[in-house]
């Protein structure tokens, strides 16, 4: 029974993957990512992810803080906030929140305002949505390895 | 049209021949104009042509191919120039003609004109003169037959001054008349001078003694020969005022010549003056304007502006200057026509004058010698009078004799009125002469008129006492009246007497009204003597041997009057003679009161009488008539000064024209070549602009697919979504296009993996392939290298454009086969040894299967044909090293291309017909860049096409040859896959050759060695053959092509193989060769058909690629890839990165952490930083990291930066240990302090890895990592240390 929630939780896992990676919301870097989880670094895509959450809450904390500004002008500090987003971004795969940045760089770069705050409004909608599915992935995995670590040994 | 043209001017020319001949004197006339009407009609036909020419150039001109309007334009200029010039050769020629014509015909005629006049005249002289002598000689012999030889002899002799001016004059007449006939008539005359004086001696033979004849004739011979030398002589004279005569109408006739060569002269200088002023401004503008040109095109729109102004400027001055010049010419031609008028006026006055003068001095001359003539007739009387009467005793005459004598010689003497003696007398002896005669000496009634008729001596009172007497004792009958009267009582006579006694020659008196004629005479008087006297006598000696004294009365008018009688052209001069003894008064003597008429010449008459004077007065009757020649001529050449001036006129308007015309159009070419400029300008930005948003479209579309849609609206949205697709597509080759033109389109040069982009393009096409059952093969011949260097991008693109447009005309099965060799190795079909090459070259059809040996065994084109026409660029060995072309050839088994389409094929938007959009789609833009792309780079692009069979295109392309090392690492992601199958063997079996080489071509990529064979049977045997160690040993793969499996076979090969396996070679191999059937397409049915029954064990789908081949391998060798990356990766990266100490430096958490993992999962000990600066203390020597991985996009300090100062500080410490101003100790043993630092980038860009180089790191990893990648990035550095 537990053996077939593992499978059960593998299969959903997977199905969800498949739908972000459908959706464009991943690509194959998440896949190369979750390969380099090992033994020696067992939880190392979620430390990743959150090590990314972490970054990206602060600089879409600052873009906000920027944009909302009365007298902004720091177009610049955007720019390089923003490199630095969509780096992370295409890091752990990403995809839609990396393109999202592009467009807001492009805009950032034509000084378009109300461009940058729509640009932003889509950046926040995307990165919750990956974070809800990011969160939603790591419930199933830890759930699986749980169901993992009560395995007969009899299988073996 | 032309040729219509031709035959109205035959046909005029014929007209005018027969008109010319109908009127027979102008046949001269025609033949002058002859050669005109001929240059006329070539000139006519030269213009229609020009013509003809100028109109298809203005077709071409309207059309709108602006650029092209130039060229014409220029050709018309040129044209234009040629008439002109050709126009004014003909008027040069006409007018030199005209003139020559002119001088001609005026030449002629006074030639014509005064010659026979001389001729004429002169000859009929010559009769006369001659007539007279021999007259004389027949009346004296008549007369005095009887007479004694002597005297006859001695009358002869005494006669011989009259008989050489026949000859002399006949002389002098045959040299002027003609030469050739004057010896001959020379001695005519001679022997008839000869004759008479014959005929003389004869009848006195009676007398003479028999020597007498021989005498007679010594006599007349020396006679002869005496008036032989005079003859000469005076020949000589005559000849020599002959001469001058002559010489001086030469003079006249070479002043004329002169004239008329120097007119002609004169309108030539004209001619080429003016032609080089028409031509200098058109050469100075042509340079100038080339000149021009040439700045043009380097300076912008504006300025050409300004340019074309000062152009518009220049020729307005040029323009001005001209205008002037028709109306200079027109004056100069005025001025010159008057000149001319001037000139030949004047000079046909002098010709007038010297005519007069030559008229007057030639009847003045003649009139002399008539005079002459008859006086020595006188003188000949007076001699015969003292011979034969006071000679004589008896006197031999008496009046009776006398009379008749003098009656029948009066034919010798017409200008005499008549003759009379009278005989000197003293008063001593009056009266026994009045009793010897019987008759008293009469006295003249009245003291001035002598030989009057109608007075009768009877009535006459007896002279008057006086010294001596002169009373007439002998006269002719018409004056008989006179005898006895005495000559010593008039005044006149008496004078006349004395002096003649005294002088001993002819006297003459002045003149005075002879009575009965009522003529103006002169009376001739000759004294005869007694002896015969000395020339030198003195008076008084003469006086005293006077014996009496003959008178002649000359009749002077009648005199004129016979001798202008006699000469031609008497009625175009008036003769007046005058007596000009005394200066104040002179005596009228012959003519009329004529009016003046201007021009008068006189002549001096010698009479013989030195004491009296004489002249002769000529004018013309006639007024001189109006110059017409001069008019006529200056005339002429006033008109054709007009007419040149108006066709200058017309020449230069023009010109004006031409030239307003040219700057309208250079003004309107600008104008379109700024549109055009602005249209490929708009066209790049519109399309730029386009794209932007469609990208954007085209990504919300992909979202929307994305959400959930109901079947209906995916197809809707899918629908938009490709055709965004294609609009994007259709946009990016507009956007080509507009570059291209603009000029903007740069290609690059950068290093690619040719095999890569065809790989690139089969993926790209493989789905199409596959939905239309198409096959697909790209072959790369050995000898291409494996990286050149070029533009990768656009080289893909022409080949896209081209397997596109083949795959879109290929329905039906068959195939698309890309072929790319080196140019050199197609230049002799012999010498061609790729096998591949080989076989496209001979179309071989194999009749058991009907099928051919191309790749799907259709048949296709001769390809040899695409590229026949390409420039043989023989490549020279400094080429070969440094560039390498390539020739590509697309080959297709499509519907082919329309002959008719085939030369539209590469315009713009042309496709091969319209139905063909409607068929395929497509916009027809694709071969046309094909095309630039091509000429861009350097080749050529031909195609051969059959309608049904299909179409080959071929094109050449220029590459530089490429290192493999500097390729970029987009082009290595096989690098690895290709080492895991070094070393594997495969078995092909395909009936085609071609395709059996196409994927051994492919195989070979991946160092895998290959066996071909053609049918299953020969596979069979192959394998069976060979002992199992050897040949199957090794044999990894059977890859077998569907087209010759048959189950039958197909199964046997299996059996054979199994049979194979289990022979029990286990100890050599753990798996038995796979089967692999290489397929096109596939139904799912066939497939799991097949693979249920074990056969096959798997399926390799075409076209066969790189990727394709590796996948596969991989999947069919899955354990032993394992077993493969077991064995391998400790001597790859896991080998290289273990234990190796590595510092990545990033200032994003997240990557950081991502590199980190990724590194450490190969072994490696990492230590992160997240600044450069931290970077830059952590890798101050000493320290023992091995490696750095660095970002470049860091704040503060980013990656260049960081690595600048870090290269700086082990250069600082590798200082000091060269100079060992610090140990080796001091930094951990190393001897050269280098860190590998490793670039992390997101974006591989040319310029990025450029400046990486720069500031010294040593190469640069995509971001995120890839394990090839990563690998080939890091070997550099591990392997070698």
């Amino acid at each position: 029974m537990l053996g077939f929630g593992e499978d059960r939780l593998r299969a959903d896992m997977n199905r969800l993957l498949a739908l972000l990676f459908h959706q464009g919301v991943l690509d194959e870097q998440f896949l190369q990512l979750q390969q380099l989880q090992d033994e020696t670094s067992p939880n190392f895509v979620s430390e990743v992810v959150n090590i990314y959450f972490q970054e990206s809450e602060k600089l879409l904390r600052n873009l906000r803080e920027l944009l909302l500004d009365r007298e902004f002008s720091d177009y610049k500090k955007m720019g390089i906030h923003l490199n630095q987003f969509m780096g992370s971004s295409s890091s752990i795969g990403a995809n839609r929140v990396r393109n999202v940045c592009v467009a807001f760089r492009a805009a950032s770069e034509q000084n378009n305002r109300p461009g940058c705050l729509r640009a932003l409004e889509l950046l926040e909608h995307e990165y919750c949505y990956l974070k809800n599915k990011l969160h939603e992935l790591f419930q199933i995995e830890q759930q699986r390895v749980l169901a993992a670590g009560v395995r007969y040994p009899m299988q073996n | 049209m032309r040729v219509r043209r031709k035959t109205t001017v035959l046909d005029h020319y014929i007209v005018n021949r027969e008109q010319n001949k109908r009127s027979g004197n102008t046949i001269f006339a025609f033949s002058v104009y002859g050669p005109v009407f001929i240059i006329c009609r070539w000139v006519l036909v030269k213009m229609s042509l020009n013509c003809k020419l100028c109109g298809s150039n203005g077709k071409l001109s309207t059309n709108f191919k602006l650029k092209k309007a130039k060229e014409p334009l220029h050709a018309s200029n040129w044209v234009w120039k040629w008439r002109r010039l050709l126009l004014l050769m003909w008027l040069l020629v006409l007018v030199i003609g005209f003139i020559w014509l002119f001088s001609g015909l005026n030449d002629g005629a006074l030639w014509r004109k005064e010659i026979p006049d001389l001729c004429e005249d002169k000859a009929r002289i010559l009769l006369e003169h001659f007539n007279v002598s021999k007259d004389q000689l027949h009346g004296l012999v008549s007369v005095f037959s009887e007479s004694d030889q002597i005297t006859s002899l001695k009358c002869t002799k005494e006669s011989v001054f009259e008989m050489p001016r026949s000859n002399v004059i006949s002389c002098a007449l045959k040299t002027l008349c003609s030469g050739k006939q004057e010896l001959e008539k020379q001695r005519e005359m001679v022997l008839e001078d000869v004759k008479p004086q014959d005929q003389c001696p004869v009848p006195d033979e009676k007398f003479s003694s028999k020597l007498g004849p021989l005498l007679l004739e010594d006599k007349s011979l020396s006679f002869f020969f005496q008036s032989m030398s005079t003859s000469i002589k005076s020949t000589h004279q005559n000849y020599e005022e002959n001469v001058l005569q002559t010489r001086a109408l030469g003079e006249g006739k070479e002043h004329c010549e002169s004239f008329s060569v120097c007119l002609v002269k004169v309108c030539l200088w004209v001619f080429l003056g003016v032609v080089l002023s028409c031509k200098m401004p058109g050469l100075y503008e042509k340079l100038w304007r080339n000149k021009k040109q040439k700045l043009v095109q380097q300076q912008p729109l504006g300025q050409q502006l300004q340019q074309l102004q000062q152009t518009q400027n220049s020729s307005k001055s040029a323009g001005k200057w001209r205008k002037k010049l028709p109306i200079m010419f027109v004056l100069a031609g005025v001025i010159g026509s008057i000149w001319l008028l001037w000139h030949l006026k004047d000079d046909i006055n002098l010709r007038r004058r010297e005519t007069l003068a030559n008229m007057c001095d030639e009847r003045a001359r003649m009139l002399q010698d008539q005079f002459n003539v008859s006086m020595n007739h006188v003188h000949a009387l007076a001699i015969l009078v003292s011979t034969f009467h006071h000679g004589k005793q008896p006197s031999a005459i008496d009046q009776k004799t006398f009379g008749e004598y003098t009656e029948r010689t009066a034919f010798e003497r017409p200008l005499t009125s008549g003759v009379a003696y009278a005989l000197k007398v003293p008063h001593s002896e009056r009266e026994q002469f009045e009793k010897q005669h019987g008759w008293t000496i009469k006295k003249m009634e009245t003291e001035d008129q002598t030989l009057v008729q109608d007075c009768i001596p009877e009535n006459l009172d007896p002279s008057l006492i006086q010294d001596e007497y002169a009373p007439v004792i002998f006269s002719q009958e018409t004056v008989s009246h006179i005898v006895s009267i005495d000559m010593m009582s008039g005044k006149e006579d008496r004078e006349n007497i004395l002096r003649a006694r005294a002088s001993g020659k002819g006297v003459l008196t002045s003149p005075f009204k002879l009575l009965k004629s009522n003529h103006v005479g002169v009376v001739l008087t000759f004294a005869v003597y007694n002896t015969h006297l000395h020339p030198d006598a003195t008076p008084e000696q003469r006086i005293n041997a006077t014996l009496g004294y003959l008178g002649a009365s000359y009749d002077v008018p009648s005199l004129v009057e016979k001798l202008l009688h006699q000469l031609a052209s008497k009625q175009t001069i008036v003769v007046n003679v005058y007596d000009t003894t005394n200066k104040s008064a002179p005596i009228k003597m012959y003519g009329t009161n004529a009016t003046d008429t201007g021009l008068l010449h006189i002549s001096n008459l010698d009479f013989g009488d030195p004491a009296r004077k004489h002249e002769m007065h000529c004018r013309f009757k006639q007024k001189a008539p109006p110059p017409w020649t001069a008019i006529t001529a200056s005339g002429g050449v006033f008109v054709i000064t007009l007419l040149l001036g108006h066709i200058f006129h017309a020449a230069i308007n023009r010109i004006a024209k031409v030239e307003d015309d040219c700057r309208k159009m250079m003004e309107l070419k600008h104008r379109a070549e700024a549109a055009d400029v602005a249209k490929s300008q708009f066209l790049a930005t519109v399309s730029h602009e386009i794209r932007t948003p469609m990208n954007g479209v085209l990504g919300m579309l992909q979202m929307l697919m994305d959400t959930d849609l109901d079947p209906n609206q995916l197809d809707y949205a899918q629908t938009a979504h490709d055709s965004g697709k294609d609009l994007i597509s259709l946009i990016n080759e507009v956007l080509d296009q507009a570059k291209i033109e603009s000029g903007r389109l740069e290609l690059e040069a950068v290093p690619f993996d040719l095999r890569a982009v065809l790989d690139n393009v089969l993926s790209l096409f493989s789905g199409k392939s596959h939905a239309k059952g198409t096959e697909l093969a790209v072959y790369v011949s050995d000898q291409v290298p494996e990286v050149i260097t070029g533009d990768p991008k656009r080289f893909q693109q022409i080949i896209t454009n081209l397997v596109g447009n083949s795959i879109k005309f290929t329905n039906d099965k068959g195939h698309i086969f890309v072929s790319v060799h080196l140019a050199d190795e197609v230049k002799g079909p012999l010498n061609v040894r790729d096998e591949v090459l080989r076989q496209s070259l001979t179309l071989v059809q194999d009749w058991s299967n009907n099928s051919y040996n191309t790749l799907s065994g259709f048949p296709v084109v001769n390809r040899w044909k695409s590229w026949e026409n390409f420039k043989k660029s023989s490549s020279t060995d400094s080429e070969e090293t440094e560039t390498i072309k390539l020739l590509v050839t697309v080959e297709d088994t499509g519907v082919g291309i329309p002959i008719e389409a085939q030369h539209r094929i590469f315009t713009p938007f042309m496709q091969a017909d319209s139905s063909t959009s409607r068929t395929y789609g497509g916009t027809g833009i694709g071969l046309s860049i094909s095309k630039r792309l091509v000429d861009l780079m350097g080749g050529e692009i031909g195609f051969v096409s059959e309608p049904g069979t299909g179409s080959t295109f071929s094109f050449t392309a220029a590459f530089a040859k490429g290192e493999k090392k500097s390729l970029n690492l987009k082009w290595r992601h096989y690098d690895p896959a290709i080492s895991e199958f070094q070393g594997l063997k495969i078995l092909v079996v395909d009936g085609k050759t071609i395709r059996a080489e196409v994927t051994r071509y492919h195989l070979k990529r991946l160092g895998i060695s290959v066996d071909i064979a053609f049918s299953l049977d020969s596979a069979c045997s192959y394998l069976s053959s060979n002992p199992n160690r050897s040949a199957s040993s090794h044999l990894t793969m059977v890859l077998v092509d569907k087209d010759i499996w048959d189950k039958g076979t197909g199964f046997a090969f299996h059996h054979l193989l199994t049979g194979l396996r289990s022979n029990g070679c286990t100890e050599v191999l753990e798996i038995p060769p796979k089967i692999y059937l290489v397929v096109n397409s596939i139904s799912s049915v066939e497939r799991t058909e097949l693979k249920s029954a074990g056969v096959v064990d798997g399926f390799l789908t075409k076209p066969l690629r790189l990727s394709v081949l590796i996948t596969c391998f991989r999947e069919a060798l899955g354990i032993g890839k394992k077993r493969l990356l077991d064995r391998r990766k400790p001597s790859t990266l896991q080998n290289l990165l273990r234990e190796k100490r590595i510092l990545v430096v990033d200032d994003n958490a997240v990557n950081r952490r991502v590199a980190e993992g990724a590194l450490k999962k190969y072994g490696a000990i990492i230590t992160c930083v997240e600044s450069g600066k931290a970077a830059v203390a952590m890798l101050k020597p000493p320290h023992s990291f091995d490696a750095c991985f660095m970002d470049l996009q860091m704040p503060e300090m980013d990656g260049f930066e960081a690595t600048r100062q870090i290269r700086r500080l082990e250069h600082k410490v590798n200082e000091k240990i060269e100079s060992g101003e610090a140990s080796m100790d001091m930094f951990a043993n190393v001897v050269h302090w280098h860190t590998p630092i490793l670039a992390m980038t997101a974006d591989v860009i040319q310029a990025t890895n450029e400046e990486c180089m720069k500031c010294g790191m040593d190469d640069y990893v995509a971001k995120p990592f890839e394990e090839g990648q990563l690998y080939s990035a890091v070997a550099r550095f591990f392997e070698s240390g």
